[in-house]
Protein backbone atom coordinates (compact mmCIF):
# COMPACT_ATOMS: atom_id res chain seq x y z
CA UNK A 1 0.00 0.00 0.00
CA UNK A 2 1.54 3.29 -1.08
CA UNK A 3 0.82 6.79 0.08
CA UNK A 4 -2.17 8.17 -1.83
CA UNK A 5 -1.10 11.62 -0.67
CA UNK A 6 2.33 11.08 -2.25
CA UNK A 7 0.61 10.03 -5.48
CA UNK A 8 -1.42 13.24 -5.39
CA UNK A 9 1.78 15.27 -4.87
CA UNK A 10 3.47 13.49 -7.77
CA UNK A 11 0.47 13.92 -10.06
CA UNK A 12 1.09 17.65 -10.31
CA UNK A 13 -2.51 18.47 -9.31
CA UNK A 14 -3.33 21.26 -6.88
CA UNK A 15 -3.24 19.27 -3.63
CA UNK A 16 -5.65 19.99 -0.77
CA UNK A 17 -5.01 18.90 2.79
CA UNK A 18 -6.88 19.85 5.92
CA UNK A 19 -6.51 19.28 9.59
CA UNK A 20 -8.45 17.82 12.49
CA UNK A 21 -7.46 18.07 16.14
CA UNK A 22 -8.07 15.11 18.46
CA UNK A 23 -10.22 15.80 21.52
CA UNK A 24 -9.19 16.24 25.10
CA UNK A 25 -10.81 13.09 26.42
CA UNK A 26 -12.26 9.89 25.08
CA UNK A 27 -15.38 11.28 23.46
CA UNK A 28 -14.43 10.96 19.80
CA UNK A 29 -17.84 11.76 18.35
CA UNK A 30 -17.12 15.24 17.02
CA UNK A 31 -13.60 14.28 15.95
CA UNK A 32 -14.84 11.29 13.93
CA UNK A 33 -17.61 13.44 12.45
CA UNK A 34 -15.00 15.91 11.21
CA UNK A 35 -12.99 13.08 9.65
CA UNK A 36 -16.16 11.85 7.89
CA UNK A 37 -16.83 15.37 6.68
CA UNK A 38 -13.37 15.79 5.14
CA UNK A 39 -11.99 12.39 4.17
CA UNK A 40 -13.47 12.28 0.67
CA UNK A 41 -13.07 15.99 0.02
CA UNK A 42 -9.33 16.43 0.59
CA UNK A 43 -6.18 14.54 -0.42
CA UNK A 44 -5.13 13.99 3.18
CA UNK A 45 -6.08 14.97 6.71
CA UNK A 46 -3.45 16.10 9.20
CA UNK A 47 -3.95 14.91 12.75
CA UNK A 48 -2.32 17.30 15.18
CA UNK A 49 -0.01 16.15 17.96
CA UNK A 50 -0.90 17.88 21.25
CA UNK A 51 -1.00 21.18 19.38
CA UNK A 52 0.07 24.24 21.37
CA UNK A 53 1.47 21.76 23.92
CA UNK A 54 -2.04 20.94 25.16
CA UNK A 55 -2.41 17.27 26.11
CA UNK A 56 -5.01 15.45 24.01
CA UNK A 57 -5.89 12.12 22.39
CA UNK A 58 -2.74 11.13 20.47
CA UNK A 59 -2.08 11.92 16.81
CA UNK A 60 -1.20 8.26 16.26
CA UNK A 61 -4.67 7.16 17.40
CA UNK A 62 -6.29 9.95 15.43
CA UNK A 63 -4.40 9.07 12.23
CA UNK A 64 -5.42 5.44 12.72
CA UNK A 65 -9.06 6.53 12.90
CA UNK A 66 -8.67 8.31 9.54
CA UNK A 67 -7.17 5.18 7.96
CA UNK A 68 -9.90 2.97 9.44
CA UNK A 69 -12.47 5.21 7.79
CA UNK A 70 -10.74 4.84 4.44
CA UNK A 71 -9.18 8.31 4.49
CA UNK A 72 -5.58 9.37 3.97
CA UNK A 73 -3.86 10.55 7.14
CA UNK A 74 -0.84 12.74 7.74
CA UNK A 75 0.29 11.94 11.25
CA UNK A 76 1.86 14.98 12.86
CA UNK A 77 4.77 14.06 15.05
CA UNK A 78 6.51 16.49 17.38
CA UNK A 79 9.79 15.91 19.18
CA UNK A 80 8.55 17.50 22.40
CA UNK A 81 7.07 14.50 24.22
CA UNK A 82 8.96 11.39 23.11
CA UNK A 83 12.59 10.40 22.98
CA UNK A 84 14.04 8.76 19.87
CA UNK A 85 13.07 5.24 20.95
CA UNK A 86 9.43 6.17 21.52
CA UNK A 87 9.26 8.05 18.21
CA UNK A 88 10.75 5.11 16.32
CA UNK A 89 8.39 2.64 18.00
CA UNK A 90 5.36 4.77 17.12
CA UNK A 91 6.57 4.95 13.51
CA UNK A 92 6.80 1.15 13.36
CA UNK A 93 3.28 0.81 14.74
CA UNK A 94 1.90 3.54 12.46
CA UNK A 95 3.31 1.82 9.40
CA UNK A 96 1.83 -1.56 10.28
CA UNK A 97 -1.59 0.06 10.64
CA UNK A 98 -1.64 1.77 7.26
CA UNK A 99 -0.44 5.26 8.13
CA UNK A 100 1.77 6.39 5.25
CA UNK A 101 2.45 10.10 5.84
CA UNK A 102 4.23 11.90 8.64
CA UNK A 103 4.70 15.61 9.26
CA UNK A 104 7.86 16.16 11.31
CA UNK A 105 7.75 19.07 13.74
CA UNK A 106 9.95 20.26 16.57
CA UNK A 107 6.84 20.98 18.65
CA UNK A 108 5.76 24.02 20.63
CA UNK A 109 7.49 24.70 23.92
CA UNK A 110 6.00 23.04 27.00
CA UNK A 111 5.35 26.28 28.96
CA UNK A 112 2.92 27.62 26.31
CA UNK A 113 0.61 24.64 26.92
CA UNK A 114 -1.47 23.16 29.73
CA UNK A 115 1.15 20.92 31.40
CA UNK A 116 3.54 23.67 32.30
CA UNK A 117 5.74 21.61 34.59
CA UNK A 118 6.25 18.71 32.16
CA UNK A 119 9.65 17.89 30.74
CA UNK A 120 10.25 19.01 27.16
CA UNK A 121 12.10 16.08 25.60
CA UNK A 122 13.56 17.34 22.28
CA UNK A 123 15.90 14.34 22.12
CA UNK A 124 15.59 14.80 18.35
CA UNK A 125 14.63 17.90 16.37
CA UNK A 126 12.46 18.04 13.25
CA UNK A 127 15.47 17.56 10.95
CA UNK A 128 16.83 14.62 12.88
CA UNK A 129 13.35 13.06 12.91
CA UNK A 130 13.11 13.40 9.11
CA UNK A 131 16.50 11.76 8.76
CA UNK A 132 15.50 9.02 11.21
CA UNK A 133 12.47 8.18 9.07
CA UNK A 134 14.69 7.84 6.00
CA UNK A 135 17.08 5.61 7.92
CA UNK A 136 14.14 3.44 9.03
CA UNK A 137 12.94 3.31 5.43
CA UNK A 138 16.39 1.91 4.61
CA UNK A 139 15.79 -0.79 7.22
CA UNK A 140 17.82 0.55 10.10
CA UNK A 141 16.99 2.16 13.46
CA UNK A 142 18.89 5.00 15.13
CA UNK A 143 20.89 2.53 17.18
CA UNK A 144 22.29 1.20 13.89
CA UNK A 145 20.39 -2.08 14.18
CA UNK A 146 18.62 -3.76 11.30
CA UNK A 147 14.83 -3.73 11.35
CA UNK A 148 12.93 -6.92 10.66
CA UNK A 149 10.62 -5.16 8.22
CA UNK A 150 11.22 -1.55 7.26
CA UNK A 151 8.78 1.37 7.09
CA UNK A 152 7.64 3.40 4.09
CA UNK A 153 6.48 6.94 4.68
CA UNK A 154 6.02 10.15 2.79
CA UNK A 155 7.69 12.45 5.34
CA UNK A 156 7.31 16.18 5.26
CA UNK A 157 8.02 19.24 7.32
CA UNK A 158 6.89 22.79 7.90
CA UNK A 159 8.24 26.20 6.98
CA UNK A 160 7.23 29.68 8.14
CA UNK A 161 7.36 32.12 5.21
CA UNK A 162 6.53 35.08 7.47
CA UNK A 163 9.25 34.35 10.06
CA UNK A 164 11.20 37.41 11.16
CA UNK A 165 14.08 37.37 10.44
CA UNK A 166 13.55 35.03 7.50
CA UNK A 167 17.16 34.05 6.72
CA UNK A 168 17.74 31.58 9.63
CA UNK A 169 14.36 29.99 8.78
CA UNK A 170 15.40 29.53 5.14
CA UNK A 171 18.67 27.85 6.15
CA UNK A 172 16.64 25.36 8.18
CA UNK A 173 14.21 24.92 5.27
CA UNK A 174 17.11 24.03 2.97
CA UNK A 175 18.49 21.59 5.54
CA UNK A 176 15.06 19.92 5.66
CA UNK A 177 15.11 19.59 1.86
CA UNK A 178 18.60 18.09 2.05
CA UNK A 179 17.58 15.40 4.56
CA UNK A 180 14.70 14.36 2.34
CA UNK A 181 11.53 16.30 3.17
CA UNK A 182 9.05 15.26 0.49
CA UNK A 183 6.57 18.07 1.08
CA UNK A 184 6.15 21.23 3.10
CA UNK A 185 3.07 22.64 4.77
CA UNK A 186 3.49 26.27 5.74
CA UNK A 187 2.44 28.29 8.73
CA UNK A 188 -0.59 30.45 7.91
CA UNK A 189 -0.02 32.92 5.09
CA UNK A 190 -2.22 35.95 4.32
CA UNK A 191 0.13 38.30 2.51
CA UNK A 192 0.15 36.93 -1.04
CA UNK A 193 2.90 39.26 -2.23
CA UNK A 194 5.26 38.07 0.47
CA UNK A 195 4.29 34.43 -0.08
CA UNK A 196 4.86 34.80 -3.83
CA UNK A 197 8.32 36.17 -3.06
CA UNK A 198 8.97 33.19 -0.77
CA UNK A 199 7.82 30.81 -3.51
CA UNK A 200 10.09 32.46 -6.07
CA UNK A 201 12.93 31.40 -3.79
CA UNK A 202 11.52 28.02 -2.65
CA UNK A 203 10.37 26.73 -6.06
CA UNK A 204 13.88 25.88 -7.18
CA UNK A 205 14.12 23.17 -4.53
CA UNK A 206 11.34 21.25 -6.32
CA UNK A 207 9.74 20.01 -3.10
CA UNK A 208 5.95 20.55 -3.17
CA UNK A 209 4.77 23.32 -0.87
CA UNK A 210 1.24 23.52 0.47
CA UNK A 211 0.36 27.02 1.64
CA UNK A 212 -1.16 27.20 5.12
CA UNK A 213 -4.66 28.69 5.08
CA UNK A 214 -6.01 29.45 8.54
CA UNK A 215 -9.65 30.54 8.61
CA UNK A 216 -10.10 34.01 10.08
CA UNK A 217 -13.34 33.64 12.02
CA UNK A 218 -13.44 37.21 13.39
CA UNK A 219 -11.55 40.50 13.34
CA UNK A 220 -10.54 39.88 16.94
CA UNK A 221 -8.97 36.54 16.04
CA UNK A 222 -7.11 38.13 13.12
CA UNK A 223 -5.71 40.84 15.37
CA UNK A 224 -4.80 38.34 18.06
CA UNK A 225 -2.92 36.12 15.62
CA UNK A 226 -0.96 38.88 14.00
CA UNK A 227 0.01 40.31 17.38
CA UNK A 228 0.68 37.11 19.29
CA UNK A 229 1.36 34.09 17.10
CA UNK A 230 4.99 33.78 15.96
CA UNK A 231 5.31 33.66 12.17
CA UNK A 232 1.78 34.91 11.39
CA UNK A 233 1.15 38.26 9.78
CA UNK A 234 -2.38 39.36 8.87
CA UNK A 235 -2.29 42.48 6.66
CA UNK A 236 -4.31 45.44 7.94
CA UNK A 237 -6.60 45.47 4.87
CA UNK A 238 -7.85 41.97 5.75
CA UNK A 239 -8.48 43.01 9.36
CA UNK A 240 -10.35 46.09 8.07
CA UNK A 241 -12.38 43.91 5.73
CA UNK A 242 -13.48 41.75 8.67
CA UNK A 243 -14.14 44.77 10.88
CA UNK A 244 -16.30 46.24 8.11
CA UNK A 245 -19.00 43.57 8.36
CA UNK A 246 -21.49 42.93 11.19
CA UNK A 247 -20.27 40.43 13.81
CA UNK A 248 -22.62 37.68 12.62
CA UNK A 249 -21.23 37.92 9.10
CA UNK A 250 -17.55 37.80 10.07
CA UNK A 251 -17.25 34.03 9.71
CA UNK A 252 -18.73 34.18 6.21
CA UNK A 253 -16.27 36.96 5.38
CA UNK A 254 -13.40 34.82 6.73
CA UNK A 255 -14.55 31.93 4.54
CA UNK A 256 -14.66 34.29 1.55
CA UNK A 257 -11.11 35.54 2.28
CA UNK A 258 -9.77 31.98 2.63
CA UNK A 259 -11.54 30.88 -0.56
CA UNK A 260 -10.29 33.85 -2.54
CA UNK A 261 -6.69 33.30 -1.29
CA UNK A 262 -6.79 29.65 -2.36
CA UNK A 263 -8.27 30.57 -5.75
CA UNK A 264 -5.49 33.09 -6.34
CA UNK A 265 -2.78 30.59 -5.38
CA UNK A 266 -4.27 28.02 -7.72
CA UNK A 267 -4.93 30.37 -10.62
CA UNK A 268 -1.37 31.61 -10.78
CA UNK A 269 0.12 28.20 -9.87
CA UNK A 270 2.03 29.89 -7.07
CA UNK A 271 2.44 26.69 -5.04
CA UNK A 272 1.60 22.99 -5.16
CA UNK A 273 -1.54 23.19 -3.07
CA UNK A 274 -2.98 24.34 0.22
CA UNK A 275 -3.33 23.09 3.75
CA UNK A 276 -6.61 24.36 5.22
CA UNK A 277 -6.74 24.80 8.99
CA UNK A 278 -10.16 25.78 10.30
CA UNK A 279 -9.11 25.39 13.98
CA UNK A 280 -12.31 24.20 15.64
CA UNK A 281 -14.55 25.21 12.73
CA UNK A 282 -13.93 22.17 10.54
CA UNK A 283 -17.57 22.34 9.39
CA UNK A 284 -16.51 25.40 7.38
CA UNK A 285 -13.85 23.59 5.32
CA UNK A 286 -16.25 22.46 2.56
CA UNK A 287 -17.55 26.06 2.37
CA UNK A 288 -13.98 27.38 2.04
CA UNK A 289 -13.35 24.89 -0.75
CA UNK A 290 -16.57 25.92 -2.48
CA UNK A 291 -15.60 29.57 -2.15
CA UNK A 292 -12.26 28.70 -3.76
CA UNK A 293 -14.04 27.01 -6.63
CA UNK A 294 -12.54 23.63 -5.82
CA UNK B 1 31.29 30.72 37.08
CA UNK B 2 28.62 31.12 39.73
CA UNK B 3 26.06 28.83 41.22
CA UNK B 4 22.72 30.67 41.02
CA UNK B 5 20.34 30.07 43.89
CA UNK B 6 16.95 31.22 45.11
CA UNK B 7 15.90 31.25 48.74
CA UNK B 8 13.16 28.75 49.55
CA UNK B 9 9.92 30.13 50.97
CA UNK B 10 9.86 30.51 54.73
CA UNK B 11 7.08 27.89 54.84
CA UNK B 12 9.30 25.37 53.01
CA UNK B 13 12.19 26.14 55.35
CA UNK B 14 9.90 25.67 58.35
CA UNK B 15 8.71 22.35 56.93
CA UNK B 16 12.32 21.23 56.34
CA UNK B 17 13.16 22.02 59.97
CA UNK B 18 10.11 20.28 61.44
CA UNK B 19 11.07 18.57 64.69
CA UNK B 20 14.53 20.17 64.64
CA UNK B 21 14.70 22.93 67.25
CA UNK B 22 18.34 23.87 67.65
CA UNK B 23 19.81 25.21 64.42
CA UNK B 24 23.29 26.21 63.25
CA UNK B 25 23.21 28.45 60.15
CA UNK B 26 25.87 28.34 57.41
CA UNK B 27 26.22 30.87 54.58
CA UNK B 28 28.73 31.08 51.75
CA UNK B 29 31.04 33.98 50.96
CA UNK B 30 31.12 33.29 47.24
CA UNK B 31 28.07 32.52 45.07
CA UNK B 32 25.23 33.00 47.55
CA UNK B 33 26.87 36.23 48.75
CA UNK B 34 26.99 37.44 45.15
CA UNK B 35 23.33 36.52 44.54
CA UNK B 36 22.27 37.84 47.96
CA UNK B 37 20.74 34.53 48.98
CA UNK B 38 23.24 33.39 51.62
CA UNK B 39 25.77 36.08 52.51
CA UNK B 40 26.34 37.68 55.94
CA UNK B 41 23.23 39.88 55.71
CA UNK B 42 20.92 37.04 54.66
CA UNK B 43 22.33 34.75 57.37
CA UNK B 44 21.59 37.42 60.01
CA UNK B 45 18.05 37.86 58.64
CA UNK B 46 17.53 34.10 58.64
CA UNK B 47 18.60 33.86 62.28
CA UNK B 48 15.86 36.36 63.16
CA UNK B 49 13.27 34.41 61.14
CA UNK B 50 14.30 31.20 62.90
CA UNK B 51 13.91 32.85 66.31
CA UNK B 52 10.45 34.08 65.27
CA UNK B 53 9.64 30.47 64.43
CA UNK B 54 10.61 29.54 67.99
CA UNK B 55 13.91 27.89 67.00
CA UNK B 56 17.08 28.23 69.02
CA UNK B 57 20.06 29.39 66.94
CA UNK B 58 23.23 27.80 68.34
CA UNK B 59 25.50 29.83 66.08
CA UNK B 60 26.32 30.73 62.50
CA UNK B 61 29.20 31.16 60.10
CA UNK B 62 29.77 32.29 56.52
CA UNK B 63 32.35 29.98 54.92
CA UNK B 64 34.50 31.83 52.33
CA UNK B 65 33.83 29.11 49.72
CA UNK B 66 31.48 26.38 50.92
CA UNK B 67 32.19 23.98 48.04
CA UNK B 68 35.90 23.43 48.75
CA UNK B 69 38.03 22.23 51.69
CA UNK B 70 37.48 25.45 53.67
CA UNK B 71 34.23 23.80 54.70
CA UNK B 72 36.10 21.19 56.73
CA UNK B 73 38.05 23.92 58.51
CA UNK B 74 34.87 25.88 59.23
CA UNK B 75 33.09 22.78 60.53
CA UNK B 76 35.99 22.10 62.92
CA UNK B 77 36.18 25.71 64.12
CA UNK B 78 32.49 25.67 64.97
CA UNK B 79 32.33 22.08 66.15
CA UNK B 80 30.98 22.79 69.65
CA UNK B 81 28.10 24.94 68.32
CA UNK B 82 27.30 22.42 65.62
CA UNK B 83 27.40 19.51 68.07
CA UNK B 84 24.82 21.23 70.24
CA UNK B 85 22.51 21.82 67.25
CA UNK B 86 19.89 19.40 65.88
CA UNK B 87 20.65 20.45 62.30
CA UNK B 88 22.54 22.81 60.03
CA UNK B 89 20.52 25.18 57.86
CA UNK B 90 22.60 25.72 54.72
CA UNK B 91 22.43 28.99 52.83
CA UNK B 92 25.10 27.86 50.36
CA UNK B 93 24.28 26.18 47.08
CA UNK B 94 23.80 22.40 46.87
CA UNK B 95 27.55 21.92 46.39
CA UNK B 96 28.08 23.33 49.88
CA UNK B 97 25.36 21.06 51.28
CA UNK B 98 27.23 18.07 49.82
CA UNK B 99 30.49 19.30 51.28
CA UNK B 100 29.04 19.82 54.79
CA UNK B 101 27.58 16.32 54.72
CA UNK B 102 31.10 14.93 54.31
CA UNK B 103 32.31 16.27 57.65
CA UNK B 104 29.51 16.12 60.17
CA UNK B 105 26.92 13.60 61.08
CA UNK B 106 24.04 16.08 61.43
CA UNK B 107 21.15 16.75 59.08
CA UNK B 108 22.02 19.56 56.62
CA UNK B 109 18.83 21.26 55.44
CA UNK B 110 19.05 23.54 52.38
CA UNK B 111 17.48 26.99 52.73
CA UNK B 112 18.06 27.74 49.05
CA UNK B 113 17.32 25.99 45.75
CA UNK B 114 20.20 25.71 43.30
CA UNK B 115 19.01 26.82 39.87
CA UNK B 116 21.86 26.81 37.36
CA UNK B 117 25.52 27.57 36.79
CA UNK B 118 26.05 31.00 35.26
CA UNK B 119 28.60 33.53 34.12
CA UNK B 120 28.26 37.18 35.14
CA UNK B 121 28.12 38.86 31.73
CA UNK B 122 27.58 42.39 32.97
CA UNK B 123 27.51 43.47 36.62
CA UNK B 124 24.59 41.72 38.29
CA UNK B 125 23.47 39.89 35.13
CA UNK B 126 24.05 36.15 35.42
CA UNK B 127 23.36 33.95 32.41
CA UNK B 128 23.49 30.18 32.11
CA UNK B 129 26.23 29.63 29.56
CA UNK B 130 27.03 25.91 29.71
CA UNK B 131 24.95 22.79 30.26
CA UNK B 132 28.05 20.59 30.54
CA UNK B 133 26.76 18.44 27.69
CA UNK B 134 30.12 16.89 26.86
CA UNK B 135 29.94 17.76 23.13
CA UNK B 136 30.95 21.39 22.84
CA UNK B 137 29.40 23.08 19.79
CA UNK B 138 30.56 26.62 20.57
CA UNK B 139 33.09 26.55 17.72
CA UNK B 140 30.26 26.01 15.24
CA UNK B 141 27.74 28.35 16.82
CA UNK B 142 29.82 31.51 17.11
CA UNK B 143 30.28 31.07 20.85
CA UNK B 144 26.53 31.01 21.65
CA UNK B 145 25.45 27.72 23.18
CA UNK B 146 22.24 26.39 21.58
CA UNK B 147 21.74 24.04 24.49
CA UNK B 148 21.48 26.76 27.09
CA UNK B 149 20.45 29.77 24.98
CA UNK B 150 17.62 27.96 23.08
CA UNK B 151 14.63 26.93 25.21
CA UNK B 152 14.41 23.61 23.34
CA UNK B 153 18.16 23.08 23.07
CA UNK B 154 17.89 22.81 19.27
CA UNK B 155 21.13 22.23 17.39
CA UNK B 156 19.98 22.51 13.76
CA UNK B 157 18.52 26.00 13.57
CA UNK B 158 15.50 27.92 14.86
CA UNK B 159 12.04 26.49 15.49
CA UNK B 160 8.85 28.08 14.19
CA UNK B 161 8.30 29.82 17.50
CA UNK B 162 10.94 32.45 16.88
CA UNK B 163 9.42 35.92 16.51
CA UNK B 164 11.32 39.07 15.61
CA UNK B 165 14.43 37.61 17.17
CA UNK B 166 12.64 36.65 20.40
CA UNK B 167 11.62 33.30 21.89
CA UNK B 168 8.04 31.94 21.93
CA UNK B 169 8.42 31.16 25.62
CA UNK B 170 9.22 34.72 26.68
CA UNK B 171 9.12 37.86 24.53
CA UNK B 172 11.95 39.32 26.60
CA UNK B 173 14.30 36.46 25.78
CA UNK B 174 16.41 36.42 22.63
CA UNK B 175 16.06 33.60 20.10
CA UNK B 176 19.41 31.80 20.31
CA UNK B 177 19.37 30.95 16.62
CA UNK B 178 18.81 34.56 15.58
CA UNK B 179 21.87 35.48 17.67
CA UNK B 180 23.88 32.60 16.23
CA UNK B 181 22.83 33.51 12.68
CA UNK B 182 23.77 37.16 13.13
CA UNK B 183 27.17 36.42 14.62
CA UNK B 184 28.06 33.69 12.09
CA UNK B 185 27.04 36.07 9.31
CA UNK B 186 29.33 38.77 10.71
CA UNK B 187 32.15 36.26 10.81
CA UNK B 188 31.44 35.06 7.28
CA UNK B 189 30.90 31.54 8.59
CA UNK B 190 27.21 30.86 7.80
CA UNK B 191 28.20 27.59 6.15
CA UNK B 192 28.53 26.20 9.70
CA UNK B 193 24.82 26.74 10.28
CA UNK B 194 24.03 24.80 7.11
CA UNK B 195 25.73 21.68 8.44
CA UNK B 196 23.49 18.91 9.72
CA UNK B 197 24.02 18.20 13.42
CA UNK B 198 23.23 14.59 14.38
CA UNK B 199 21.26 13.61 17.50
CA UNK B 200 23.25 14.12 20.68
CA UNK B 201 24.78 11.39 22.79
CA UNK B 202 23.24 11.79 26.25
CA UNK B 203 25.68 9.35 27.83
CA UNK B 204 29.15 10.65 27.02
CA UNK B 205 29.86 10.29 30.72
CA UNK B 206 27.06 8.06 32.02
CA UNK B 207 25.43 9.11 35.27
CA UNK B 208 26.40 8.98 38.09
CA UNK B 209 29.30 11.09 36.91
CA UNK B 210 32.70 11.38 38.54
CA UNK B 211 36.27 11.57 37.38
CA UNK B 212 39.61 10.96 39.09
CA UNK B 213 42.45 13.21 37.93
CA UNK B 214 45.87 11.74 38.61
Amino acid sequence: MVSRFKEALDSGKFVITSEVAPPKGTNLEKFLHHIDLLKDRVDAINITDHQSSVMRFPSLGGALAVVEKGGEAIMQMTCRDRNRMALEADLLFAYTRGIRNVLCLTGDAVPVGDHKEAMGVFDLDSLQLLKTIHQMMDGQDLGGNNLDGAVEFCAGAIVTPEAQPIEPQLIKFEKKVEVGAEFFQTQAIYDLDNFTKFMDYARKFKTPILAGIVLLSSARMARYMTENVPGIFVPQDLIDELTGVPKEEMLAKGIEIAGRTIAALKKDAICGGVHIMAIGREEAVPDIMAAAGL
Amino acid sequence: MKSITKQKSIEDIQEGLKGLDRIFVVGCGTCTTMTKTGGIEQVEEMKERLQEMGKRVTGSTVIPTACDDMTEVAMKENEQFIRSADAILSMSCALGVHRMNLYINKPVIPAVDTLFIAVEETPGYFREACAQCGQCLLGQTAGICPLTACHKGLVNGPCGGTNNGKCEVDKDKDCAWTLIYNRLKEQGRLDLMRQYQPPRNHHIVPKPRAVKIT
